[in-house]
């Protein structure tokens, strides 16, 4: 089957320091692959420089997604190429309402793609249905972008935009952390039901509980800038049970 | 990165100023210079009474008196108000019997302008007066309005045609002493716009100034008076524009409000006076005097600006509340880039009794220009009940540019309720880069940013000039949802 992300040997650092030290990793359509690890490992410097963030300059590496070479692209094209970051700590933009952010999103998406833009009875409507999934008030969607919201507000509305953007590949950075129980079904019911056979997700988390309602096809263990193991959901509670530090030992063993 | 943000931050709000075109007409100019020569070659131009030309040189003996004041967070050099031409009148016939006779390069310029003086108008709804160097061009609408008895037109015609109103109402909120700029304007001023909205009437359309310089070192000097009596309410909108030229060129103006008992005004602007370039050489200095009375109880008086133009803005339409339970509001966008510097803000004077005031101030400041907000509000002593609240916020675009607040509170009385917010904020890279992931690209990024910021106030223009007023921000995306 056709790859629809390919990353070979990328490197990464911020300032002087070395954050990704050699990441290689395959997706492909209709696949969900978390990466997981412990903190300072690496995993939201992954998200970030994938989704192109100036901060990080890459130092080594390719990565192709669907054909085309990711690091030359801006972000915004990376973007209106499919790929969605839903952030760790959305921003606020006060004065602007969430409808018409996601409004603008959408339709530089469309231009991009050679479409007319939505007018706004049609916006409406796939906001109405989009709206269901992620079980999100009309009332937030007229309040300041991300303006005063909770964490679980913010989080629920990053989905939210994630399914009006119908992304290719959608990376969750964190997703999870902040959220109660109900919040936590209410995303993960969200991404189960965006899910289909043409797109992907890549999930990166620090505890194993999103992945009780979000079932990956594959679980990588990132430590130190690195994927150090590769394996199926079954990892997932490995390290559940047993902590991160079996794999650091198991690593610092290797290198030792 | 840094860097990089600030080179778009640059592109972005280094956009050339797209009104700076001349039009070649022959004008008819005063001789360079001011002296008591200049005073009376105005007023004999304009056919003036005495009473008028008694007026002004009265205003001239002061301001000779006077010292230009320096207590503004601006600085420029010394004006020369000897190298300046004080009267320049478009050459044309006379009189016009209608608006087609026009002077055609004349009707051109106000078409680039995207003001038609014609039927377009009739459209949108707007009556319009424009004022190009020193004369008043063509006020549309002129019969229409008068069938609901509001006089609208310009400041020439009204010394003759309304005396009266003139005598009674000119200099009555602004008197020619109040400052070096009143007095200057009050000796040479050579157009602008009356309106006069009678008893109960509610003025059936927007009405509109638009005030173009075009000739070479030229003063504008314009002045507005606007009565609103008893009961009735206008909406009144006024747009600048002037040619690219290398020197600095002076707009002195003066605008009176006077809204009786119950009576509305709302004053719109959007001044795009041109900015001088990315040296800091040229451009407008914009110097203005606003003021306007609720002289009766209940009455309001609002005033909106967009300020994106002017090398040098120096202003502060301002609000006596002498009426009881009157209303002043102030709603300001101020833009500053390149090496613009903008001092403006608002008075308000409560002097009646529950009386309120609401000043919401937002200054956006790029490039290496500075933005200060100056208010004062003041409670009289018998001004019982008095309240007032204010914001001011200020939003930086880069790190060469400079935002500074001076409010002053004078309370005199111990019912009064003064608040005062202030917050000062920087375009984040979070913000552009959460923007950009969404497939916003940074220019737009930043105008839907700043769009956001300034909402408050754009949300109170009208909607003829919102528009506008929105793309002189940089702003298009604001769309018809939410």
């Amino acid at each position: 089957m056709k790859h629809m992300l390919t990353i070979n040997d990328l490197q990464a650092r911020i300032e002087e320091k070395e954050i990704l030290k050699g990441i290689n990793l395959d997706i492909k359509p209709g696949e969900i692959h978390a990466i997981m690890g412990p903190n300072g490992s690496g995993k939201s410097t992954l998200a970030s420089v994938l989704a192109g963030r100036a901060d990080y300059e890459v130092t080594g590496g390719s990565v192709q997604f669907n054909g085309k070479d990711l690091l030359e692209l801006s972000p915004e094209d990376r973007a209106k190429e499919g790929l969605f970051l839903a952030f760790q700590y959305p921003v606020e933009i006060p004065g602007v309402s969430t409808t018409n952010f996601i409004k603008s999103a959408v339709n530089e998406k469309r231009k991009y793609q050679g479409l007319e833009a939505l007018d706004a009875a049609q916006f409406l409507r796939t906001m109405k249905e989009k709206m269901k999934l992620v079980e999100i008030d009309q009332s937030l969607l007229s309040r300041s972008l991300n303006e005063g919201f909770s964490g679980g507000e913010k989080k629920r509305n990053e989905i939210f935009q994630m399914a009006m953007l119908d992304p290719k590949l959608a990376i969750l950075d964190e997703t999870d952390s902040g959220l109660d129980i109900d919040a936590l079904r209410i995303v993960a019911n969200g991404v189960n039901q965006l899910r289909t056979k043409d797109n992907a997700f890549l999930i990166v988390t620090h505890y194993q509980r999103l992945l009780d309602y979000i079932v990956p096809d594959f679980v990588h263990v990132l430590y130190n800038g690195r994927i150090v193991k590769s394996g199926t959901k079954e990892l997932a509670f490995e390290l559940e049970e047993k902590g991160y530090d079996f794999i650091k030992a198991e690593v610092n063993e290797a290198t030792a | 990165m840094q860097e990089e943000n600030d080179n778009i931050l640059e592109q972005i709000t280094s956009s050339e100023y797209k009104y700076g075109f001349v039009t070649d007409i022959e004008a008819d100019e005063a001789p360079i210079g001011l002296s008591e020569e200049t005073v009376k070659f105005i007023s004999a131009k304009k056919n003036e009474p005495s009473w008028m030309l008694e007026y002004r040189l009265k205003a001239y003996r002061h301001w000779l008196t006077m010292q230009e004041p320096d207590w503004a967070n601006v600085g420029y050099p010394k004006i020369d108000y000897q190298n300046i031409i004080y009267y320049s009148a478009p050459k044309q016939k006379v009189t016009l019997d209608s608006l087609d006779e026009i002077d055609p390069e004349l009707r051109k310029t106000f078409e680039k302008l995207g003001i038609s003086l014609d039927e377009q108008k009739r459209i949108s709804g707007v009556a319009v007066d424009a004022v190009m160097d020193s004369v008043s061009v063509a006020t549309t609408f002129k019969e229409e309005l008068s069938k609901v008895g509001v006089i609208f037109c310009s400041m020439s015609d009204a010394v003759q045609e309304h005396p009266e109103l003139i005598k009674k109402y000119l200099g009555s909120v602004v008197p020619a002493t109040d400052n070096y700029f009143t007095a200057l304007n009050s000796a040479v001023f050579s157009d602008g716009s009356f309106c006069f909205i009678p008893k109960g009437v509610r003025c059936p359309m927007e009405l509109s100034t638009y005030f173009r310089i075009n000739a070479a070192n030229t003063g504008q000097f314009e002045r507005t008076l606007i009565v609103a009596e008893e009961g009735s309410y206008v909406s009144y909108l006024e747009g600048c524009t002037a040619p690219m030229r290398d020197e600095n060129q002076l707009h002195a103006a003066v605008v009176e409000l006077i809204a009786m008992e119950k009576a509305e005004i709302k004053y719109s602007t959007v001044q795009n006076w041109y900015p001088g370039d990315k040296e800091g050489k040229g451009g407008i200095y914009n110097f203005v005097t606003k003021r306007g009375i609720c002289a009766g109880p209940f009455a309001k008086i609002s005033w909106t600006q967009v300020e994106t133009g002017s090398s040098i803005t120096w202003k502060y339409p301002s609000v006596i509340l002498k009426g009881d339970n009157s209303i002043g509001e102030f709603y300001s966008v101020a833009v500053t880039n390149n090496f613009q510097q903008a001092d403006t803000g608002t008075k308000m004077v409560h002097l009646g009794k529950n009386t309120k005031s609401r000043i919401v101030s937002k200054g956006i400041s790029a490039g290496k220009s500075n933005n200060s907000y100056r208010g004062l509000v003041s409670v009289a002593k018998n001004a019982s009940n008095a309240r007032n609240f204010s914001q001011c916020d200020s939003l930086l675009l880069g790190d060469k540019c400079g935002a500074h607040t001076f409010p002053y509170i004078e309370v005199k009385n111990n019912t009064a309720q003064v608040e005062h917010e202030a917050t000062t904020s920087k375009i984040g890279e979070d913000q552009i880069f959460y923007c950009n992931q969404r497939g916003i690209d940074t220019e737009s990024a930043v105008a839907l940013i700043i769009n956001g910021f300034a909402k408050e106030v754009m949300n109170q223009l009208p909607m003829e000039f919102a528009v506008e007023a929105q793309k002189l921000l940089a702003i298009s995306l604001e769309g018809s949802v939410g």
